[in-house]
C-alpha cells in the first residue's frame, strides 16, 4: 500500500453556526489516491465536496473545525504537523489546491511574476530574480502558455487565461498533488477544454503525479479522471473507476446523477432524464440509516436503520445493503 | 407541438450600447421567426448577445434599428399602456433565482400578485384554489411554503416557483434566460420537465437561452447559434447538432464532453 | 422587517443610544408640565450658581438655566429632525429618480448633486441665514435640511441603479407594473434601512449645524435653542466670569444627543450591512 500518494482515513469535518451547532461537511470519509492516478469528486450542491477538498490541505479557519481522522499525504499524517511545518512543507510541494473563485483572487495590482517570485522567496530562497524568470518563462512555454502573461496584471487576462494561470502558479513547485475545486465552471465551454488540456499537460510532463478534480459536470469527469468518487451529505457513497461509475453505476443515487447528464449526443432527445424528488438531508441532524432513504424508491425499512457500512465488489466500493445484482434488476425494470 | 402560425418575428435587429467612440454592437442584425407552440434555444457563449437578443424580444431595451412583429403586427411599445398590453402575453424565467424574488414579501404574495395580473375578479376560495394548483403543478406543497420568505428556499425550489408564477399567467410566450445554470442536475432534470410540460398544456412558445449545447438540444425544436452579435446558423435542432455545418457551431459542440464518443482534447 | 426589528433590541450600541435618546426626549416632554414657568422670565440676579432651588444656576438676565436646557434641547431636537426629514426626503427623491431613470437625467442629476457636494454647505448655511430676515426655528431647520441632502442622494443613487438591473425589478417590469409602484415595492425595501440609517445622521448632524450657526448668531429668533443659549453664554462674556453653568450643560447636551444618534447608527450598520456583520 505504499504506493499511495494520499490516504484519508475517517476524516470528519464540521462548521461551526452562530448557534453553535456543529455541521458535519465530510462526516467519515475514507479514500486512498494512488500515485499516477487521478480522482473526481463529484455530488450535487452543499453535499461537502468543496469542504473536503479544502479540508485535505489540513488548514482550518473558523468557522470550518477538524473533527477527527487523519490526512496521510506522502507517508506523513499532516494533521500531526504544526501549522508552520504544514505551510513550508506539504502545501505548494505536496499537495496543492486552487479554490473555486481562484482566478478571481489575484490581487489586481500585482504582475503575474511576482506571485512567482512571492512562492519562491519562501520556498528556495537561493534562487535569483533572473532565475525565477527563466524558470517560470519555460514552465509558462512548456504548458502552451506565453510567457508574456508573466508581464501582466491580472486584470489584462481573460478569465480563462487567469484560471489557466493560477493553475501554473499553484503547480510551480511541482506538488504531488494538486486539488482542484470546480476550475471549469464559471468558464465558457472553450475556455473550459484549455483549462482541461493544461491539467492533463500537468500530468503528462510530470510536473503533478496526482489530480483531485471536484465538479458537478459528469461527462467532465468521465474524460479527465480515472475513478468517480460521488458524494451525498457528507458521506461517499460510491467509488469506481470512470467507465463504471457513467455506464453501471450500483447505488441509487448514483444511477439518478447519471441519469441525469445531458450532453449533444445522438438519441439524447427522447431520452428521459432522471429526477429526484424532495431535497438532500439538513446536515445538522442527518437521519438514521441511509441518507438517501428518503429519497430512493427502493428504500426499505431495513435503510433507515443503524449505520450504512461501505461495501467492496472489485475495486468499487457503494454504501447501500441491496446487492448490486438486484439493484441492476431493478433499474431494468423500471427502464432507468 | 410547434404549429405552423408565427407568434413573433425580428426582422434585422440590431442594438448598439454606448455613444461615438465606445460603441459595440451586442446585436447584429438578427432575423428570426418563432411560431406558436415551438421551443427555441438560442445558444452562444457570454458575450455573444443573446441576453441582450432576449431583452430586446421582451421590450426591456429597445432596438436600435430593424422591427419586431408580434402576431403580424409591428410591436408597438411607446405608451405604458401599450408595453402592459404585449406584456401580458410575454413572461421570462431568469438565471439566478436568488435575484429574482423581492425577498421582502412572502410567496403567498407574490402567487397572489399573479393572481391579480390576471384581473379576473375572484373569490378568496378560487384564489387559494389556484394557488394550490399552481404549487402542485411544479412538486410544491402550498401548505409548507406560503409563509415563508424566498430566502428560506433552495435555489431550485425558488426556481420551480418562478415556474408556478408562468403556470397561473400562461403567457404566449416564455423566455427563459439560463433557468437551470444555476440549479443542481438533479433539479435541473425536473424544471426542463416542467417547462415542456408547460409548452404542452398551454402550446406556450419558449425561447431558452443558453450556453449548453445539449441542454439546448435536449429542449429544443429549433436552434439559433450566436457569435458576436451575429447568428451564424440555425435550424432545427437535431440538424444543426449532428450535422453542423458554421465552424463555430462545430467547435462548440466538439468543446463540450460527451459520453458515447472520444473528447479530442488534442 | 419584523424580525430584524428584533435583531436590532438585541445590539447594545443601538440599544444604548435609542435609550439616551428616549430618556432626554421624555425628560424635556415631561418636566414642562411640572415646571409651568416661563423660561424667559427673570427670577434671580444674573449667574446665580446651580443650588437646591436653580438646579443649574442663572445666566446673565437670571433666568433659570435648568429651564432654558430643557427648551434648548426641545428646539434642538426639533430643528434636527426636521432637518433630517427635508434632507432625507430631497436626498432620497434625486437619488431614486437618478438612479432609475439613468442616461442623461442621471448624468444631470449627479452633475448637480457633485456640484452641491463641492460647496461648503456650512457657507450656504450662513449666507442664506444672513439674508433672510425673519427666522423662525422652523425656517433654520429647513435650510440645514435643503444643503444638507447630496450625500443621501448619491448613495440612494448608486444602491438604485445597482438594484434596477436585478431581475425581480425586470419581472415586475413585464408584469406591467407603474414605475411608481416599482419604486415603492421593490427598490425601496431595500434601500430603507439604509435611508433609516442615513435619516439619523442627517437628524444628528442637523442639531450640529444648528448649534453652529446659533453660535455665531445667525440662529432662529424668538425661541431657545442650544446653540442659543451657548451664543448669550459668548456674547455675556459667562466664561469670563467663571459661570461654567451657563455653556457646559448645553454643550454636554449637544454631545449627549448627537453621540446617542451616532451609536444607533453604528448599531444599525452593524446588522444592516453584511460587509460588517460577517
Amino acid at each position: 500500500m505504499s504506493t499511495h500518494i494520499l490516504e484519508v482515513n475517517e476524516l470528519k469535518t464540521y462548521y461551526r453556526t452562530r448557534l453553535k451547532e456543529h455541521v458535519y461537511a465530510v462526516d467519515g470519509v475514507t479514500f486512498a489516491l494512488e500515485e499516477g492516478k487521478t480522482l473526481g469528486i463529484a455530488g450535487e450542491s452543499g453535499c461537502g465536496k468543496s469542504t473536503l477538498a479544502l479540508s485535505l490541505m489540513g488548514f482550518y479557519f473558523p468557522p470550518l473545525h477538524f473533527g477527527g481522522g487523519s490526512i496521510i499525504v506522502g507517508g506523513r499524517d499532516i494533521m500531526k504537523l504544526g501549522k508552520e511545518q504544514l505551510r513550508s512543507q506539504v502545501s505548494g510541494r505536496e499537495i496543492s489546491y486552487i479554490p473555486q473563485a481562484a482566478m478571481n483572487a489575484l490581487n489586481p495590482t500585482l504582475r503575474i511574476i511576482r506571485f512567482i517570485e512571492d512562492i519562491m522567496k519562501e520556498h528556495r530562497p537561493e534562487l535569483t530574480k533572473k532565475q525565477v524568470w527563466d524558470m517560470a518563462a519555460e514552465r509558462f512555454e512548456t504548458l502552451n502558455l506565453s510567457p508574456r502573461v508573466l508581464n501582466a496584471y491580472p486584470n489584462e487576462l481573460s478569465g480563462g487565461m487567469k484560471q489557466r494561470t493560477v493553475i501554473a502558479i499553484s503547480t510551480i513547485l511541482n506538488p504531488k498533488v494538486l486539488i482542484a475545486d470546480e476550475p471549469t465552471s464559471a468558464l465558457d465551454v472553450t475556455s473550459q477544454k484549455a483549462v482541461i488540456k493544461l491539467l492533463k499537460s500537468l500530468l503528462d510532463k510530470g510536473f503533478i503525479r496526482s489530480l483531485v478534480f471536484i465538479t458537478h459536470e459528469l461527462p467532465l469527469l468521465y474524460h479527465v479522471t480515472d475513478d468517480i468518487m460521488v458524494m451525498y451529505a457528507g458521506e461517499i457513497v460510491e467509488r469506481g473507476t470512470a467507465e463504471q461509475m457513467i455506464f453501471d453505476p450500483i447505488h441509487p443515487y448514483t444511477k439518478k446523477l447519471m441519469g441525469s447528464i445531458i450532453v449533444p449526443e445522438e438519441g439524447m432527445k427522447g431520452h428521459k432524464l432522471a429526477a429526484i424528488p424532495g431535497t438532500p438531508p439538513n446536515l445538522k441532524n442527518v437521519p438514521e440509516g441511509c441518507r438517501f432513504a428518503d429519497r430512493c424508491k427502493y428504500a426499505q425499512e431495513a435503510c433507515r436503520q443503524g449505520k450504512i457500512a461501505n461495501k467492496t465488489l472489485g475495486d468499487r466500493t457503494y454504501r447501500c445493503i441491496v446487492e448490486p445484482e438486484t439493484l441492476r434488476e431493478w433499474y431494468a425494470n423500471e427502464g432507468e | 407541438m410547434k404549429g405552423n402560425n408565427v407568434l413573433i418575428e425580428g426582422k434585422n435587429l440590431t442594438k448598439v450600447f454606448g455613444f461615438g467612440g465606445n460603441k459595440t454592437t451586442a446585436v447584429d442584425n438578427v432575423s428570426f421567426a418563432f411560431h406558436e407552440g415551438e421551443i427555441i434555444s438560442i445558444v452562444g457563449e457570454s458575450g455573444s448577445g443573446k441576453t441582450t437578443l432576449a431583452k430586446l424580444i421582451m421590450g426591456l431595451l429597445k432596438e436600435s434599428a430593424g422591427t419586431i412583429e408580434y402576431m403580424g403586427k409591428p410591436r408597438r411599445l411607446k405608451r405604458h399602456s401599450d408595453r402592459r398590453k404585449y406584456w401580458k402575453h410575454i413572461q421570462a424565467i431568469f438565471q439566478d433565482p436568488f435575484s429574482s424574488f423581492n425577498q421582502f414579501y412572502r410567496v403567498e404574495k407574490l402567487l397572489l400578485d399573479c393572481i391579480k395580473l390576471q384581473g379576473e375578479k375572484l373569490t378568496k376560495e378560487e384564489q387559494l384554489r389556484r394557488m394550490k394548483e399552481a404549487c402542485s403543478f411544479v412538486n410544491l406543497k402550498y401548505e409548507e411554503l406560503h409563509n415563508k420568505y424566498p430566502f428560506e428556499l433552495s435555489g431550485g425550489q425558488m426556481q420551480r416557483l418562478m415556474i408556478a408564477r408562468i403556470f397561473i399567467l400562461h403567457p404566449k410566450l416564455l423566455i427563459a434566460d439560463e433557468p437551470t445554470s444555476m440549479v443542481d442536475a438533479c433539479s435541473r432534470s425536473t424544471i426542463l420537465d416542467m417547462l415542456l410540460k408547460l409548452r404542452e398544456e398551454n402550446n406556450m412558445t419558449i425561447i431558452f437561452i443558453t450556453h449548453d449545447v445539449g441542454l439546448a438540444y435536449y429542449v429544443s425544436d429549433t436552434l439559433y447559434i450566436m457569435e458576436q452579435g451575429k447568428v451564424v446558423e440555425k435550424g432545427p435542432a437535431e440538424e444543426v447538432i449532428l450535422n453542423p455545418k458554421h465552424p463555430y457551431t462545430r467547435q462548440l459542440i466538439s468543446d463540450v464532453p460527451k459520453i458515447h464518443s472520444e473528447w479530442d482534447l488534442a | 422587517m419584523n424580525s430584524s426589528f428584533r435583531i436590532l433590541i438585541k445590539s447594545p450600541k443601538f440599544m444604548f443610544g435609542a435609550c439616551t435618546l428616549l430618556a432626554m426626549i421624555g425628560l424635556v416632554l415631561i418636566y414642562p408640565l411640572f415646571n409651568r414657568s416661563d423660561p424667559l422670565e427673570m427670577i434671580a440676579l444674573a449667574y446665580q450658581p446651580p443650588d437646591a432651588k436653580l438646579l443649574l444656576g442663572s445666566d446673565n438676565f437670571g433666568r433659570d438655566l435648568f429651564l432654558e436646557l430643557i427648551y434648548g434641547i426641545r428646539t434642538s431636537l426639533q430643528v434636527g429632525l426636521i432637518a433630517g426629514v427635508f434632507a432625507t426626503a430631497i436626498g432620497l427623491v434625486i437619488g431614486l429618480t437618478s438612479g432609475y431613470i439613468g442616461g442623461m437625467i442621471d448624468n444631470l442629476l449627479t452633475a448637480v448633486t457633485n456640484i452641491f457636494i463641492v460647496i461648503p454647505s456650512f457657507v450656504i448655511l450662513i449666507l442664506i441665514s444672513v439674508s433672510i430676515d425673519s427666522r423662525s426655528s422652523f425656517v433654520t431647520a429647513v435650510i440645514i435640511g435643503v444643503t444638507s441632502w447630496p450625500w443621501t442622494a448619491r448613495a440612494v443613487r448608486a444602491q438604485t441603479s445597482s438594484l434596477r438591473n436585478r431581475d425581480h425589478v425586470n419581472i415586475a417590469k413585464i408584469s406591467g407594473y407603474s414605475t411608481p409602484r416599482i419604486i415603492v415595492s421593490e427598490i425601496l425595501p431595500y434601500i430603507a434601512s439604509y435611508v433609516v440609517m442615513a435619516f439619523v445622521l442627517q437628524t444628528a448632524s442637523g442639531i450640529l449645524s444648528e448649534a453652529s450657526i446659533s453660535m455665531l448668531g445667525l440662529g432662529p429668533y424668538n425661541t431657545i435653542s442650544l446653540g442659543i443659549i451657548m451664543n448669550w453664554a459668548l456674547v455675556f462674556e459667562a466664561p469670563v466670569a467663571g459661570a461654567w453653568w451657563a455653556f457646559i450643560p448645553a454643550a454636554i447636551s449637544i454631545a449627549m444627543i448627537t453621540f446617542s444618534l451616532y451609536m444607533m447608527n453604528t448599531g444599525m450598520d452593524e446588522i444592516f450591512n453584511p460587509k460588517i456583520r460577517s
